[in-house]
């Protein structure tokens, strides 16, 4: 197993509606990832795509559409898919193909195109449920967020009011971050009194939907060691998908996310992720999801996780700072360019990189997470300095 | 680092309707088989699961939500390469060669059937601004195939020779359905579709799926006594945009070609293989990228023909197990599909004169419109 | 990243959109499909057609699984055979939606509900909406009941339960 490390990052601004196109927007921040490593195309052996469903675009085979975007014009060029949790699966698809010797250096890119779908972006969601026995009862993806909530909040008696603080502190965390499309002071009086769309669920629960590209560079150890002197290694991987039946399934804890981090956590050879950890990026298109990965990654006990968000453990000066970039709820949600988001921002808080995101405590160790499907997968990238 | 092999296979489906089992029981049948002949149990013995298959072709978003369970792959790693089969396998192989893991199972299928409006979904795969309000699949074949043809001097009868040959090769292939004896002029006298390219051209779609288990050197040799193994792979774009490609040539299965051949250290690839299973859509696709393999030249491929050199009996057979032509399209397993026939055709289960084969070459393409391809070295 | 002021990209704003400042190239399509249900899930759709909602049992595990499928994702084994179950369950979870699947916002909201059958194994659960009740009333653990549509409207579809009430009042 070939060491991996990531030398360069770049964004664009996320935002609900840009003019450029899904090409032009890999474009960007594949040419910003690029140049913070000092690399050009030429020098790029392979190309890894990351994009959710080809829906939004109205573009079938979106991976073969976004090419030349995504710098993928005549090399080895793929496209990889786990729903919302593509975002930090596309950089472990970019792995194997460096730890195996087959490439040395990986372009890896993530892009999200949501506005040309209408009437809205969340109709595209309809389809991703099964057609024969959920579409016909209308369904939508707010649905199943909600169920899940409901039931989390039930099982472990936690609170709306526990719930809002997660998104107060992303938005207000946003504000720091130059990419951000819904930063904001608020207050978690606020959140309560946001319009319902699917109670629990209300208006400031949730993250918007956003266009925007994210990109990272992957490079062998050889590569990383003679282009930079600040490597960021890839330590630890890990996915796992559930069973597709979600309403077969105790909703209120995700054992698929356990296993995906122990799967991680074993390479990075981490025991006590609580103590070895010292600060992570995880999915939070929702508030609540916060709190329910940050158990699932055994970052918090079972339900314990509104307790630490309460104490401001989680807060970019607290002990386990979560979400210093302002997460998916203050920077935006373009799904597969979201995942990039956090593994990017892991990368530049690791490098001391990240201005006035920094979080306060020195870091050596951090995580990145996804999540998608039908409540169903979990991706977990483990970082080292 | 460790060699990988291709140990066990299945497959089911493999027909132009399967209305009797939903995708996910033709998926449960074909894994079933494969694990069957890997000797392995999934729900203990595989770290990875890899699907390839794409959105629209299912008629589901985020389709590798319905994937896990009837692979026996759910809360384990699973994921989907949005891409041929081939590039699964691809992956798969990176997985093993990385230390990842040690078994990974790829899968692929196709309902096509089921997808009423094909032509609409392949329509919605073309750049939106300028190329889908001009370009429909069959155009943008019609325009690389004249293109081909006038850069080679090839007659119609030279791609009509490729298909009647693979339908005829099919009809030894049990698991081939639009296998049939059709001659030359059969194939000239079918409806044109779109100038110069016919109906009979065209791969008919068909269902199916095709699973493979691969594994580490040390695992295979415990669990098979005939492993096949992957001695090179490679994958390779050219440009996404139809009207700005060489169309004299398969640039992506050239790139692919010269990345397998590289890590396989095969120099001379006309003289390597026993046999080739290559795409061979329309005919003329099949001569194309046999040039672009290397294992012909645009001098000397018109005459492979001509002269039967790539018939199931001549010296270098293309195609023994029927190609698309005979298997039918299906999309995004085609790739996978091939590998299945080649590692049965290399354990003495394909044709009787490939028998005592050991080298082979699989390479595939995504269809239209795109210019992505893939190639895998087997040797046993 | 911070020595870059401004990232790359162009925000369209709401009025940009509306008044077409920048050009746009529209595209509708409607895709048709005919999914072929397979075995377990004809089998279902037909039980429901009788008022009946069926389950398959793994002999190996003993689940009985809802909705039903022809294979046990645990054991990797085929399911054994069909079992009645009942049509009624408890609450495993609930929401209150607002919105449509487009988005746009209802006219009367509607309950939607995780629902574990009875005579099903613990925690199989089965999507569905409930009426006769409102928000309010509605708690985790409550027990419900299918509302089936009158038999000559029945055909063989999840909405076939026209949705689930209360059993206690
Ligand atoms: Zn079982």
């Amino acid at each position: 197993m070939r060491r991996v490390a990531v030398v360069g990052a770049g964004m664009t601004l996320f935002r609900h509606r840009m003019l450029e196109t899904g090409k032009e927007m890999a474009f960007e921040a594949s040419r910003m990832a690029l140049d913070q490593a000092g690399l050009d195309i030429k020098d790029v052996d392979s190309v890894v795509l990351g994009s959710a469903p080809d829906a939004f675009d109205g573009v079938h085979m979106k991976g073969e559409y976004l090419l030349d975007g995504a710098g993928g014009t005549r090399k080895p060029y793929t496209r990889v898919f786990v729903g919302g949790g593509t975002g930090v699966f596309v950089p472990i698809a970019a792995w194997w193909q460096v730890a195996s010797g087959v490439a040395d250096i990986v372009l890896v890119v993530g892009e999200e195109k949501m506005s040309p779908l209408l009437p809205h972006p969340q109709y595209a969601f309809w389809s991703i449920f099964d057609p024969i026995l959920e579409r016909p009862l209308g369904v939508t993806l707010l649905w199943i967020f909600s169920l899940e909530m409901r039931r989390y909040m039930h099982v472990y008696n936690v609170s709306e009011e526990d719930i809002a603080l997660v998104a107060v502190k992303n938005k207000r965390n946003a504000l720091d971050h130059p990419a951000a499309q819904l930063a904001a002071n608020i207050t978690v009086d606020d959140v309560l009194k946001s319009e319902p769309i699917c109670w629990p669920v209300k208006r400031l629960d949730v993250s918007p939907t956003s266009d925007g590209a994210a990109a990272v560079v992957l490079a062998s150890e050889d590569v990383a060691r003679r282009i930079t002197d600040d490597p960021v290694w890839i330590t630890g991987v890990g996915w796992n998908v559930d069973s597709t039946y979600w309403t077969n399934r105790d909703l209120c804890y995700p054992e698929y996310l356990e296993k995906a981090a122990n799967m991680a956590y074993r390479m990075a050879h981490i025991s006590d992720p609580k103590k070895e950890i010292d600060f992570a990026e995880v999915y939070d298109p929702f508030d609540y999801k916060e709190l329910h990965h940050m158990e699932g990654l055994q970052l918090a006990r079972r339900g314990e996780a509104p307790k630490l968000t309460r104490e401001g453990v989680t807060q970019r000066d607290g002990d386990l700072p979560i979400n210093p970039s302002g997460g998916l709820l203050g920077v935006g949600n373009p799904i597969a360019a979201a995942g990039m988001m956090k593994i990017a921002e892991v990368f530049w808080q690791l490098r001391g990189e990240a201005g006035k995101r920094q979080v306060k405590k020195p870091v050596r160790r951090g995580l990145a997470q996804a999540w998608g499907d039908l409540m169903q997968v979990g991706t977990v990238v483990i970082m080292e300095r | 680092m460790t060699k990988v092999a291709i140990i066990g296979v299945g497959y089911s489906g493999y027909a132009p309707l399967t209305p009797h089992m939903s995708f996910k029981e033709m998926m449960f049948e074909a894994s079933k088989r494969a694990y069957t002949d890997a000797g392995i149990n999934p729900r203990t013995d595989v770290g990875s699961f890899i699907c390839c298959e794409e959105d629209l072709w299912e008629g589901i978003s985020i389709t590798d939500e319905y994937v896990p369970d009837q692979l026996g792959g759910a809360q384990r790693a699973v994921c989907t390469v949005s891409d041929d089969g081939l590039v699964g396998l691809i992956n798969g192989y990176m997985q093993i060669k990385s230390g990842l893991t040690d078994v990974v199972v790829v899968e692929s299928h196709s309902k096509l059937s089921n997808v009423l409006s094909q032509g609409d979904v392949t329509r919605m795969s073309f750049e939106p601004y300028y190329e889908r309000p001009f370009l429909t699949a069959e155009t943008a074949v019609a325009l690389e195939m004249r293109r081909y043809m006038f850069e080679r001097e090839l007659d119609d009868d030279i791609p009509a020779m490729v298909v009647a040959k693979n339908k005829k090769n099919g009809l030894g292939n049990p698991r081939a359905p639009y296998s049939a004896i059709l001659s030359m002029d059969e194939v000239l006298s079918s409806p044109m579709v779109c100038e110069p390219l016919r109906k009979a051209h065209i791969p008919e779609p068909a269902d199916g799926c095709s699973v493979t288990v691969l594994a580490s050197e040390e695992k295979a040799r415990i669990l098979v006594d005939q492993p096949v193994w992957i001695r090179g792979v490679g994958w390779f774009s050219d440009t996404p945009w139809v009207s700005q490609r060489d169309f004299s040539k398969a640039v992506y299965a050239e790139g692919s070609s010269k990345m397998a051949y590289k890590m396989a250290g095969v120099n001379t690839p006309a003289k390597h293989f026993d046999f080739i299973e290559v795409d061979d859509s329309y005919g003329y696709k099949e001569l194309q990228h046999l040039e672009a393999l290397g294992v012909y030249t645009k001098e000397n491929i018109k005459r492979a023909v001509e002269v039967g050199e790539t018939d199931l009996r001549g010296p270098l057979p293309v195609n023994p197990s029927g190609g698309k032509i005979s298997l039918g399209d299906m999309v995004e397993a085609n790739g996978l599909v091939r590998v299945v026939e080649a590692v049965l055709t290399l354990r003495g289960q394909g044709p009787r004169s490939l028998r005592g084969a050991k080298h082979a070459l699989v390479q595939s393409w995504r269809g239209p419109p795109t210019a992505s391809g893939s190639t895998v070295i087997l040797e046993v | 990243m911070e020595s870059k002021k401004t990232l790359p990209g162009t925000p369209i704003t709401g009025a940009e959109w509306e008044n077409e400042v920048y050009s746009f190239r529209k595209h509708s399509v409607q895709l048709r499909y005919a999914w072929d249900a397979g075995s377990a899930v004809s089998g279902f759709l037909e039980g429901l057609k009788e008022g009946r909602i069926l389950g398959r049992r793994c002999n190996r595990c003993m689940r009985v699984l809802v909705p039903p499928r022809a294979f046990c994702e645990r054991c990797f084994r085929s399911t054994d055979e069909w079992v009645e179950v009942k049509d009624t369950g408890k609450i495993n979870t609930y929401s209150v939606s607002y919105v449509n699947n487009d988005a746009s916002r209802r006219d009367k909201p509607l309950i939607v509900a995780v629902i574990e059958i009875d005579g099903a194994s613990p925690g199989m659960g089965f999507l569905h909406v409930l009426g006769e009740v409102e928000p309010s009333k509605v708690h985790v653990d409550m027990k419900v009941k299918a509302v089936w549509k009158p038999r000559d409207e029945r055909v063989g579809a999840i909405t076939d339960i026209k949705y689930f009430k209360p059993l206690e009042v």
